[in-house]
């Protein structure tokens, strides 16, 4: 894995002020960041929702989401690349997801966390299970989530 | 082989892994999602819908007609809904 791309999966929160800092520390090429947070909503197909439970493949989600970041970091002209991904139980209005793309200008950064987050909505192998207000079930993944990563590998 | 199930595929098989010996003419991960189906209700209830089933060899995805000798472990799934 380069030094400058690290993923993270994990039950707890994270901070974005500090991942950033961290991301950016002692380094003064670095002219964007661009950063996508994920949050879990309040209501899933206009049902209102308790919780949300994120289940993962321990070992293939990691190596998983590491090589697309670095074919991220050989496609783009970026300095670093932070995933992190919590598992486990989540509450409307808390973080699912974090992605920053560091780089000299911005159009490198935007398109990285776009194609990041394409990858991790298709093919990270992480599973959203809902507990609503009559019971739990799994959200049923979206073509237009198969699309939006698709897109990615015609040129 | 080890074979892992994860989501509704785990919750209906009622298990997250096991050890499993298919016999030499299970060839494919087509073939094999076909032996497993057989092995029981939850099994079938589980691998109904044959083409909605990912699946992963070795932590890598592939086809259901990727070749299954040599795998260590193989991962059966729903498809994914990360990020």
């Amino acid at each position: 894995m380069s030094a400058n791309v690290t993923v993270r999966i994990q039950q707890s929160d994270f901070d974005i002020a500090r991942e950033m800092a961290a991301l950016t520390a002692g380094r003064s090429d670095i002219g964007a960041v661009v950063s996508f947070s994920g949050i879990c909503r309040g209501s899933e197909d206009g049902a209102s929702i308790a919780a949300l439970t994120l289940e993962h493949y321990p070992g293939m989600a990691e190596a998983e989401i590491t090589r697309h970041a670095e074919t991220a970091m050989s496609r783009w002209p970026l300095s670093g690349i932070s995933v992190i991904h919590r598992v486990g139980r989540i509450a409307p209005g808390e973080n699912i997801v974090l992605v920053l793309t560091a780089s000299q200008h911005r159009q490198a950064a935007f398109e990285a966390a776009e194609f990041m987050m394409d990858y991790l909505k298709a093919n990270a192998p992480f599973w959203k299970r809902v507990e609503g207000t009559d019971g739990a079930s799994w959200i049923e993944a979206h073509d237009h989530d198969d699309a939006a990563a698709a897109r990615w590998t015609k040129s | 082989m080890k074979v892992k199930y994860f989501a509704w595929v785990r919750e209906r098989i009622g298990k997250p892994e096991e050890t499993v010996e298919p016999p030499a003419g299970v060839k494919t991960v087509e073939e094999l999602i076909a032996w497993l189906a057989g092995r029981g209700e939850t099994y079938a209830h589980a691998f109904e819908t044959p083409r909605v089933i990912r699946a992963a060899i070795d932590h890598a995805h592939v086809k259901q007609d990727a070749a299954i000798a040599g795998a260590r472990e193989i991962a059966f799934f729903p498809p994914m809904t990360g990020g």
